[in-house]
């Protein structure tokens, strides 16, 4: 995007730039459209005209975060504990998300209750003990194999007594293929409604930001078990882009709230649409 | 989640039909269809351009009379150039060593501490190796717990080192460990890193340059999007792997990192990850995989 004029190298090296980021077929012709459209009138915009209106399309499509009225890492007035459900397909960044979560609302001042729901995987439950160690905030767990179900309702049980603010709940990961697993979620997010009628409050669904095309999928049918409300993007300090979200976001309506950045306690920003589609155009 | 390549094709073959031959005019709808199923797929950017030319190369001239079907005679060619890039010659892993090491890469969370599980368990059941597994991921929470679970499932030791934060010294040990043992089979088990960090990268080639493994490999997830290049082709230059471990196939991915990856390295696609459990391992099949990224 270095030309004077809107011609067809242009929208060339826009499409490259788009597709390389993974924002994928459909989306990069629909944004191109919606950049012809504004320019039909002028077919000679500046480049940094150009820029501006790119940036205002793309930014258009990532579905605005509703709950913008609290502050970052503050809380709904109205529901205590406030109950987060972390949900993803394997090894995107979930276990590592809640730390770095849990961090961040402790350093709000909220008190922090988490839950080791991943009673699958390998050494999940330890994992999070670390972390969990690491922000100094307890952790409620049971044995490997164990209900997890089980494990969410005891959570809430505990956050209620302890008079918690939020509860973070990890999930195993799973592939959105697999119907058992899928329906295993819901019943998860279910038996919490035995304690808080209104949990789980947010639903975050982890995407890892190398993932291509197959977001799309891991978006929607994670939806359709829990109702995903709000979307983390994970290992954004790689070269990848992350541009799935953008299609992902306007779809299902979804925002996106987090962004990963590194496997540090610190390495979790809000998300700023702005700069993550300057980032798709390496700025 | 996308339609397959024949649908695809059956739409725009309906121009060439009774056109004769191919033609760099007739088959431009085609190579665009073509070129769209392979970046839907997750194919990388100019693979799909470089592969959609090569495609057209093979098929102008052909004639499409004596086709039975065009559409069919398409996808048969882009599936067999695909399979063929695909390919390789050897895939069969290096076991010629006492003990064998085999160290494994990749960057976080593609899969690596499983799959150094299954593939323990897979050369152990198979070939009557036994092997010892290390633990050389001092940086992760719980991963050398993660392993040792693994490793009691599967019913092989795991070497670790108490407060031991040098993964280099670690992998030495562990080879010391199996020759005194008299394990016959190593596999080094690795923190997940990224290409851009200099530091991690530089630490594991300074295992690789320490261990001299028989059988360096790349482990990738198979739901890799337009990265999946830039990642192969780093890590390739650095440590010069000997093969790819594509991981999470038992999801619904069209898996085109396995093309972008195979476009810039000339290694092998060895294994494929079908599950978390720790007999969920296949060999690699390319013919499977093109049917797979096609849609077929
Ligand atoms: N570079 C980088 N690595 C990350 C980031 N987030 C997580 N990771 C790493 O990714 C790997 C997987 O993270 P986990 O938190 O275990 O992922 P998970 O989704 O809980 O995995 P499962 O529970 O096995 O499904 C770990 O090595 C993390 O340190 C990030 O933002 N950047
Ligand atoms: N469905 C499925 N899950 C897999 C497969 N291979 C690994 N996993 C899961 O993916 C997640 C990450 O796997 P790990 O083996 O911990 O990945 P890793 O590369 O060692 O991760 P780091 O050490 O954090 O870099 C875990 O939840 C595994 O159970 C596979 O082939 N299929
Ligand atoms: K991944
Ligand atoms: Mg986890
Ligand atoms: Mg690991």
């Amino acid at each position: 995007v270095g030309k004077t004029k809107v011609d067809d190298d242009v929208l060339d090296s826009l499409e490259e730039v788009l597709i390389t980021s993974d924002v994928g077929v459909d989306t990069t012709i629909r944004i191109i459209e919606r950049i012809e459209e504004r320019v039909a009138r002028d077919r000679y915009v500046n480049t940094s005209e150009l820029n501006v209106i790119l940036r205002e399309e793309i930014a258009a499509l990532l579905a605005e975060n509703e709950d913008n009225q609290v502050g970052d890492f503050e809380l709904p007035k109205d529901k205590k504990p406030y109950v987060i459900m972390v949900v993803g397909v394997n090894g995107v960044g979930k276990t590592t998300t809640i730390g770095k979560l849990a961090h961040k609302f402790k350093a709000a001042g909220k008190k922090v209750v988490l839950g080791a729901a991943d009673t699958f995987r390998a050494a999940a439950i330890e994992q999070l003990e670390i972390w969990a160690e690491r922000v100094d905030v307890p952790l409620v767990k049971q044995k490997m194999g164990s209900d997890p179900a089980s494990v969410a309702y005891d959570t809430l049980s505990s956050a209620i007594s302890k008079d918690a603010d939020v509860v973070i709940v990890d999930t195993a990961g799973r592939l959105h293929n697999k119907v058992n697993l899928m329906n295993e979620l819901t019943k998860v997010k279910n038996v919490m409604q035995k304690l808080v009628p209104d949990a789980p409050h947010e639903i975050l669904l982890i995407l890892d930001g190398s993932t291509g095309q197959n977001a799309f999928e891991q978006a929607k049918q994670f939806t359709k078990a829990t109702e995903v409300s709000s979307m983390a993007i994970t290992k954004l300090d790689g070269t990848a882009k992350g541009g799935v979200v953008i299609g992902v976001s306007d779809q299902l309506k979804v925002p996106v709230k987090y962004i990963g950045i590194g496997e540090g306690i610190e390495d979790l920003q809000v998300f700023n649409r702005e700069e993550f589609v300057d980032s798709l155009f390496g700025e | 989640m996308f339609e397959n390549l024949s649908e695809r094709l059956e739409r725009s073959f309906k121009i060439l039909k009774g056109q004769g031959s191919i033609t760099e005019i007739n088959v431009a709808e085609t190579l665009k269809d073509i070129r769209r199923a392979l970046l839907d797929a997750d194919v990388n950017f100019k693979t799909a351009k470089n592969f959609t030319e090569q495609v057209k190369e093979k098929a102008l001239g052909q004639d499409v009379l004596t086709a039975v079907k065009p559409q069919q005679m398409m996808v048969k060619i882009v599936h067999d150039e695909l399979a063929e890039l695909m390919g390789g010659s050897s895939t069969d892993i290096e076991l010629n060593g006492n003990p064998a090491v085999i160290l494994i890469s990749g960057l976080q969370g593609s899969g690596k501490t499983t799959f150094t599980g299954k593939l323990a368990n897979f050369i152990k059941s198979k070939r009557g190796k036994s092997p010892l597994l290390v633990a050389g991921d001092v940086y992760r929470p719980a991963a050398i717990n993660q392993l040792q679970v693994l490793g009691e499932q599967i019913g092989v030791p795991v070497y670790t080192e108490e407060g031991n934060t040098n993964p280099v010294k670690l992998a030495q040990d562990g080879i010391k460990e199996a020759k005194s043992k008299g394990h016959d089979l190593v596999i080094i088990d690795t923190a997940g890193r990224l290409a851009i960090d200099e530091e991690m990268m530089n630490e594991i080639s300074a295992i690789k340059k320490a261990v001299k493994p028989h059988e360096t490999l790349f482990v990738v997830d198979a739901m890799t999007g337009q990265d999946a290049v830039n990642t192969a082709k780093e890590f390739n230059q650095r440590l010069d792997y000997d093969g790819v471990v594509l991981t999470k196939l038992d999801g619904d991915t069209r898996g085109g990192a396995a093309i972008s990856i195979r476009s810039v390295v000339d290694k092998p696609i060895k294994f494929v990850g079908m599950g978390e459990k720790m007999d969920a391992l296949d060999v690699f099949h390319p013919s499977r995989m093109a049917d797979r990224i096609l849609g077929m």
